[in-house]
């Protein structure tokens, strides 16, 4: 077995964010199972990618690399990896959870009858804390994830041994920025056939001309479910005209046509960073937190007082929106009077 | 073309979730139930396929006897047949253990078409589909919005992140998991919901699928998330609160 092996992926031509996100959730691991942290690079073009890994804490870097990973298929990268990791034996494999990983990382898991335990917000230290426990599985590290949309916490443990496959939440870890000396960088090339790629992607494209950029924004109200229906949101539009704010929504007010994608922060939205983020009716499931937990103050407004929205916000208040939406538009009028 | 589309029956959204006593998992005595949200657009999808170019959409889905529910839903909206595969211990499978139920109870059927959502509103995995479609030897793709019939096959519509999207093509038979928001949902209507009623919904046990296996991976603890900020919460009437949130963001965020 040969410790722990990170994914790293390619994004605009560097390594994204996540990846080095996930670089860091395989230390943690490293640390507490006293296993080496390598990182492996599927791609078809990988040199200056692994140049670029081998200045960070890894033991070994590798270039997963084969004409056919140009473009992403989940075939191409799916039997890549898994001729990688037969040849490798590794004990963990860490993924960032990234659209991508999500499209193959399950199927690459079940061709060894693994699971993957996937959108992980932290790792512990399993049964082995307690010394008297007589647990087989001692010696495991726990691994959490959300779940009933972020309501609940779950503690997850891999059972019955094998390679054991984690992706890691966007933003769960904090990326380590210390260089280290090369690491050794070598290159595994996988045999992949024209004929076992089965589908045929096409070249990414924007949705609609993006008129908005909640991005720069410095005010966002952004609304969610609780408003209930499209003509109710008139409330909100006041309150973002009286703080001078962006108008932004969580995806089912998008997906229901009440507002423009283009106004959708989250996962698969827009990501932003205002100085106040001021959530109306919206519950705060983790594809909207990722995209918007870099705010420096969050207000929550929402009748349930369990949202998982409030775990993250500064203020909130718990309530009606439309008794407290307007009120709140009047007292922001009256104070910038 | 014949679509088979996995439902999966989750806690209704608002509900009051409590753990239960073992500590794994939440009680479920009291609980609403209602279908899942993205399999409803991939329901929909199946359904509008079916009336462009013809065929059988056919539900499946896995769970207990309550399921039943869920399942007549999906038949009042327009499918045409369903599968119940009931057992009662789901909770205790991973997802793995459930692809392999869903997938011995499909692969009889050779459908053109496999359908699920993206991921369930309680476990959230966002695997099944794409498990499915290795264990049943399938070209697959995700966080499908769209679906167009081709020559060949399908071209699909996929997500990907920060607004950008891509078409693939996909030769057919295929599995695919829809993102939602791609439709608008239909409702059922009163004639959808009286011909529910005659339609046939086959149930198999999980016994009879005969794949049981061990789970790899073990949900070992359920608790209250841990927060990551303290919250000020600001209480007394709405216009006090307000008022009370103006002054904090002012003076004390110093963001107003």
């Amino acid at each position: 077995m040969s410790g722990i092996w990170v994914v790293l992926e390619e994004r605009n031509g560097r390594i994204g964010r996540m990846s080095w996100e996930a670089l860091a959730a395989g230390h943690t691991l490293g640390e507490h199972l006293n296993l080496p942290v390598q990182a492996v690079l599927p791609g078809a073009q990988t040199d200056s990618l692994a140049a670029e890994a081998a200045t960070k804490k890894v033991a070994r870097v590798v270039r997963l690399e084969h004409a056919s990973m140009a473009t992403y298929t989940s075939d191409a990268f799916t039997l890549a990896l898994e001729q990688f990791i037969r040849a490798e034996r590794p004990d963990y494999m860490v993924f960032p959870h990234t659209y991508q990983v999500r499209d193959y990382a399950p199927a690459l898991a079940a061709r060894f009858g693994q699971v993957l335990i996937g959108d992980v917000t932290g790792i512990g230290a399993g049964p082995d804390l307690h010394p008297t426990d007589k647990d087989p599985s001692a010696g495991t590290p726990v691994f959490v994830r959300q779940l009933m949309q972020g309501r609940l916490s779950g503690e997850y443990r891999p059972s019955g041994g094998g390679i054991c496959f984690v992706s890691v939440q966007s933003g769960a870890f904090r990326r380590d920025q210390t260089e280290s000396v090369s690491a050794t960088v070598e290159t595994f090339t996988p045999k992949i056939e024209a004929a076992q790629i089965r589908t045929k992607p096409g070249q990414p494209f924007r949705g609609s001309a993006q008129t908005v950029d909640l991005g720069s924004a410095q005010f966002i109200v952004s609304v969610g479910r609780g408003i209930k229906e499209a003509e109710n949101l008139p409330i909100v539009q006041e309150l973002a005209a009286a703080l001078g704010a962006e108008l932004a929504a969580s995806r089912p007010i998008c997906d229901s046509g009440w507002l423009p994608i283009e106004r959708q922060v989250g996962s698969s939205g827009q990501t932003v960073s205002p100085k106040l983020y001021l959530a109306v009716g919206i519950s705060g499931a983790i594809q909207h937190l990722v995209g918007m937990k870099g705010s420096q103050c969050v207000v929550a407004i929402n009748r349930d007082p369990d949202a998982p929205i409030f775990e993250i916000a500064d203020y909130g208040i718990v309530g009606d929106l439309f008794e407290v939406v307007p009120a709140l538009s009047e007292a922001v009028k009256a104070a910038r009077q | 073309m014949k679509i088979i589309v996995a439902i999966k029956q989750v806690p209704e959204r608002d509900a009051q979730v409590h753990i239960n006593s073992t500590g794994k998992w939440i009680e479920e005595g009291d609980l609403q139930w209602a279908l899942n949200e993205s399999d409803a657009y991939a329901l929909e999808e199946a359904l509008q396929l079916k009336e462009k170019h013809g065929g059988e959409v056919i539900v499946v889905s896995a769970g207990p006897e309550r399921v039943g529910s869920t399942i007549r839903e999906a038949l009042a909206k327009g499918a045409d047949r369903a599968i119940h595969i009931d057992c009662d211990d789901l909770g205790q499978l991973d997802a793995l253990g459930v692809a392999r139920l869903l997938s011995a109870a499909i692969a009889p059927e050779s459908p053109d078409l496999t359908l699920t959502g993206l991921q369930s509103d309680d476990l959230g995995y966002g695997q099944t589909g794409v498990i499915l479609a290795e264990l049943l030897g399938l070209p697959h793709a995700s966080l499908i919005l769209h679906v167009e019939k081709t020559e060949a096959g399908i071209a699909v519509k996929r997500e990907l992140e920060e607004g950008w999207f891509q078409t693939i093509e996909l030769p057919l038979p295929a599995v695919l998991t829809i993102q939602s928001g791609g439709n608008k949902l239909r409702y059922a209507t009163l004639m959808g919901i009286k011909k529910a009623k005659t339609k046939e919904i086959r149930r198999i046990t999980s016994h009879e699928l005969g794949s049981a296996a061990a789970p790899v991976v073990i949900l070992d603890r359920v608790f209250a998330p841990q927060k990551q900020k303290s919250t000020q919460i600001l209480g007394g009437s709405p216009k006090e609160a307000a008022a009370a949130l103006v002054e904090k963001l002012k003076f004390e965020a110093r963001v107003l």
